[in-house]
């Protein structure tokens, strides 16, 4: 049975409210798709739970009519996550936004799934507290979105990523049973650790409805730098050079010229359109570590060919270049009509050589790419601008980034860093892991949800 | 030429890629948590209007209406995408088609859009009446008797609302032509239709301020309406029109800025180039007209605005921003430095002050209980700030936002910007209190 299905709606509206039930064209047509270009889909209905037993009712009646789920937050992702699947009804989230408690001497947070990544964050920060992970859509993510796909972020070289800071979920199962994994405590070896199956599942295995995180305490002074370069390698052979002087920066993320012109194009806050490569630097903590830091990373960048290395006069001014490079993959979209954006990681040592062939590779297929991303954790993010009506064009993208993979497999890397499998990265997950693993996978997927109704066509057929 | 979404370049369809940036600045998607009530959501409907995918419903045409037109998401879209443009071509589509039209918004519409500011002699003679009607007692009267109630049932709600209209029109008070001492600059001042009515006084402190910066101020005594209002609210053709005797009475090459003080006109006045474009006999004034408008704090900012040598007295000033100086024209720091020039003034910032306070342009009429929502919050706001006065730039702000603060019994004085400088140069020549 589709979502669509009269009886079926008259059903949800009765478990979460009529004015919770989309249905009509103009109300669905915009759950079609999430921040992937180029991938949309029909929607059946579109319906808005308040809480986590209406999850679980909308759960248990989907479970007994068939009915597929595609499960939502605020539609930011960039694999086609949260793309419908033909005939399913789309379970947003957003409604479910509360920040429920900040418990300061414990370190952790709870929240419903559909906070507000950056909310999450400012509530710790009245706290004195730290949510660190923030992924360049942090000001409308929703905290369900980015533990269901594990999302990174700038910060991800020193404080990791989503997952390294979930200490307990609330998970609604295909069946509409409510469980619970993990709790408080900085250590727990009770059975098997099922909130890590769920962290990355991408909405194939339960939907996610409350989540308890860890927080640390916020750095007491954050410094922000910015160098430029003349040729990337440059750039690169100075991530590689403060990383091997034993110093974990916050943050070291960089743009290429095409990308630095459209942000500057975007936030006009005076990045040097003359240069090849850009690297925005950070550092957090003690002040005194901090100073030296920034000093020693500043003789490293300057050692390397560094044209010129500003630093951020205040926060305002730290926090709007690093809201500039947030902006890069929506920026890039000014140049042409369709940006297909990358995500493949590299082990840190051949991230140089790996940018030089994204590079080779858009040359030889006769195509505009922009390249940016977190350049300390050896994750790229190549940018296609191309024109999804452009046949011939689309069809020579689609080689290009078979040319990526492929190498990027060669020299150990992944397909993803951070922004899921969904639809834009399936064909490639089987080469990737393997048979045995991939096999494993979708075993996984049919124990846990055997009639095939979370997610449907996701991460794997 | 018949505006639609089908015969707009696609490209500007396109730009949009979804990435859901624009959702926390929208205050409907704010108030509602519907994506068809944001930016991107919007603009997939439009999409799927020029793909054949969805008809020109009722559900379309109410949902751009809904839209307040606030273009907070064009400040917060990396993509550059073209809102504006979006927003009226969908609008103009559904007014062509007359979608969702009764016959009283229909009447309505013809009298005011098509008629009153079609015409500016015949605007001043209806503010006229409804200032007598105001002046003789009428309004109260009516108000005590219950006579309004056999208003129909738009003007009843409306009633309430009408700004209380001034004694002297903008060419009563403004000569065609004044000259400063030392004359620096040649400049033409655009009076406007609400901003002539209502706060004609604004248009004369924006001539002595400009004067006082050594601009030659020429003022022509009817103006006529700069067609934003028709542009907004689908009716492209009536704006070109518009456009054409705006550019005809000022003519770009005569002057070194044609200066704004309504943040809502100016946005609309900078982008002749593009109504006029398929013009042959305009294009080209119309784009020197783009190049010429300035907005007034712009303007004079830009030019080293002289500091008043007296203040106020010790005065706590807020600003709010309009939304159509701040995300439409990008004007959001000369307004403020222009108010930190008087001396004694502390300015302290508004929260969300860039947020849209509900008037947008005929929305308090179309949307109101949506506008009222979002007038509660910026009040509110205001009252937080401690501040005894409010700035702000736009006509409509004012009106929608000194009601609100009446409302909440707030004694908060509005005031734009450019009153609170003349007010200063003329503490500067004489004492005069700031109520003056």
């Amino acid at each position: 049975m589709g979502a669509a299905d009269p009886t079926f709606v008259d059903a949800l509206k009765a478990a979460v409210g009529a004015a919770n039930v989309l249905t009509s064209p103009e109300d669905t047509l915009p759950y079609g798709f999430d921040g992937t270009a180029a991938l949309k889909g029909p929607v059946g209905a579109v319906a808005l739970p308040g809480s986590t037993e209406e999850v679980a009712a909308v759960m248990r009646l989907a479970h007994g009519k068939g009915v597929p789920v595609v499960t939502r937050g605020s539609g930011t992702g960039l694999s086609g996550g949260s793309v419908p699947s033909p005939g399913s009804l789309v379970l947003c989230l957003v409604r479910m936004d509360k920040v429920l408690a900040v418990d300061a001497p414990n370190l952790t947070a709870r929240a419903q799934a559909g906070a507000i990544t950056a909310a999450i964050d400012a509530a710790a920060g009245k706290h004195g507290l730290f949510y660190p992970p923030d992924p360049g859509s942090m000001k409308i993510s929703t905290i369900g979105g980015n533990v269901a796909e594990n999302s990174g972020g700038l910060r991800g070289l020193k404080y990791g990523v989503t997952r390294d800071y979930v200490m307990g979920l609330e998970v609604v199962l295909p069946d509409g049973r409510i469980v619970r994994f993990g709790n408080a405590c900085v250590k727990d070896v009770a059975g098997y650790s099922m909130k890590d199956l769920f962290i990355g599942s991408e909405g194939t295995l339960g939907i996610i409805t409350e989540v308890l995180l860890k927080l640390v305490p916020r750095p007491a002074v954050r410094r922000t730098m910015l160098a430029t370069y003349a040729t990337m390698e440059a750039a690169a052979q100075t991530v590689s050079d403060i990383i091997a002087a034993r110093i974990i920066p916050c943050t070291l993320e960089f743009l290429d010229r095409t990308t630095i012109g459209c942000v500057e194009d975007y936030a006009k806050i005076g990045l040097p359109r003359d240069c090849e490569a850009l690297l925005l630097m950070e550092t957090d903590g003690h002040p005194a570590a901090v100073a030296e830091e920034a000093a020693r990373m500043a003789e490293i960048a300057c050692a390397r060919g560094a044209k010129e290395v500003r630093t951020a006069a205040d926060d305002a001014e730290a926090a709007r270049l690093a809201t500039a490079r947030r902006s890069a993959f929506s920026a890039l979209a000014r140049v042409r009509p369709t940006t297909i954006l990358e995500d493949v990681t590299v082990p840190r040592d051949r991230l140089a050589e790996m940018v030089a062939f994204i590079a080779e590779v858009a040359k030889r297929r006769g195509l505009l790419v922009g390249t940016f991303g977190h350049m300390g954790d050896g994750n790229l993010h190549p940018t296609f601008l191309t024109d999804e009506r452009n046949a011939d064009e689309m069809a020579r993208v689609h080689e290009a980034l078979e040319d990526i993979v492929t190498r990027t497999l060669a020299v150990g890397g992944t397909i993803t860093g951070e922004h899921g499998v969904g639809l834009a990265k399936k064909a490639w997950l089987r080469r990737q892991v393997g048979d045995g693993s991939h096999d494993l996978m979708r075993e996984l997927k049919r124990a846990w949800d055997p009639r095939g109704l979370l997610n449907p066509g996701k991460i794997f057929d | 030429m018949k505006a639609s979404l089908k015969s707009l370049d696609y490209s500007v369809l396109q730009q949009c890629m979804h990435c859901g940036m624009c959702l926390p600045s929208c205050p409907t998607y704010d108030a509602t948590k519907k994506e068809r009530h944001s930016p991107r959501g919007r603009i997939a409907l439009m999409r799927a209007v020029a793909d054949d995918e969805l008809k020109l419903t009722p559900a379309f045409a109410e949902e751009m209406s809904y839209c307040l037109g606030c273009l907070a998401c064009q400040t917060a879209c990396p993509a550059g995408v073209d809102y504006a443009n979006l927003l009226e071509t969908a609008r103009a589509e559904v007014a062509g088609a007359g979608v969702g039209r009764t016959f009283t918004s229909r009447f309505w519409r013809a009298v005011t859009v098509r008629g009153l500011f079609m015409r500016p002699r015949l605007l001043r003679l209806a503010g006229r009446l409804l200032r007598l009607y105001q002046r003789l007692g009428l309004q109260t009267a009516f108000r005590r008797v219950g006579l309004t109630r056999l208003l129909p049932a738009d003007l009843r709600r409306l009633e309430p609302q009408c700004p209380t209209v001034s004694p002297n029109f903008s060419h009563e008070l403004i000569r065609p032509v004044e000259r400063p001492a030392r004359r620096r600059f040649r400049v033409a001042l655009l009076t406007g239709c609400v901003q002539d009515l209502t706060f004609s006084d604004v248009n004369r402190d924006t001539a002595d301020v400009l004067l006082a910066n050594g601009c030659e101020v020429v003022t022509p005594p009817v103006q006529p309406c700069c067609g934003s209002l028709h542009a907004h609210n689908g009716e492209p053709g009536p704006a070109r029109t518009l456009a054409r005797r705006m550019i005809d009475l000022f003519p770009p090459a005569d002057f070194d800025a044609i200066i704004t003080n309504a943040g809502g006109c100016g946005n609309h006045l900078r982008h002749y180039g593009a109504l006029l474009a398929d013009d042959p006999a305009y294009a080209a004034r119309a784009e020197a007209w783009d190049a010429k408008v300035k907005d007034v704090h712009e303007w004079l900012m830009d030019n080293g605005c002289v500091a008043p040598r007296n203040g106020l007295g010790d005065l706590t000033v807020t600003y709010h921003d309009s939304c159509h100086l701040t995300h439409g024209q990008k004007v959001t720091r000369q307004p403020r430095d222009l108010l930190k020039l008087i001396p004694g003034l502390r300015l302290v910032e508004l929260p969300e002050a860039n947020w849209c306070c509900g008037s947008a342009g005929v929305y308090n009429i179309t949307q109101p209980a949506q506008s009222e929502q979002l007038l509660v919050r910026k009040v509110g706001h205001v009252i937080s700030t401690g501040a005894t006065v409010l700035a702000t730039a736009n006509p409509g702000c004012h009106l929608q936002i000194e009601r609100g603060l009446r409302q909440a019994g707030s004694p908060v004085t509005l005031l734009q910007p450019v009153t609170l400088l003349a007010r200063a140069y003329r503490a500067g020549m004489k004492p005069e209190s700031l109520t003056a």
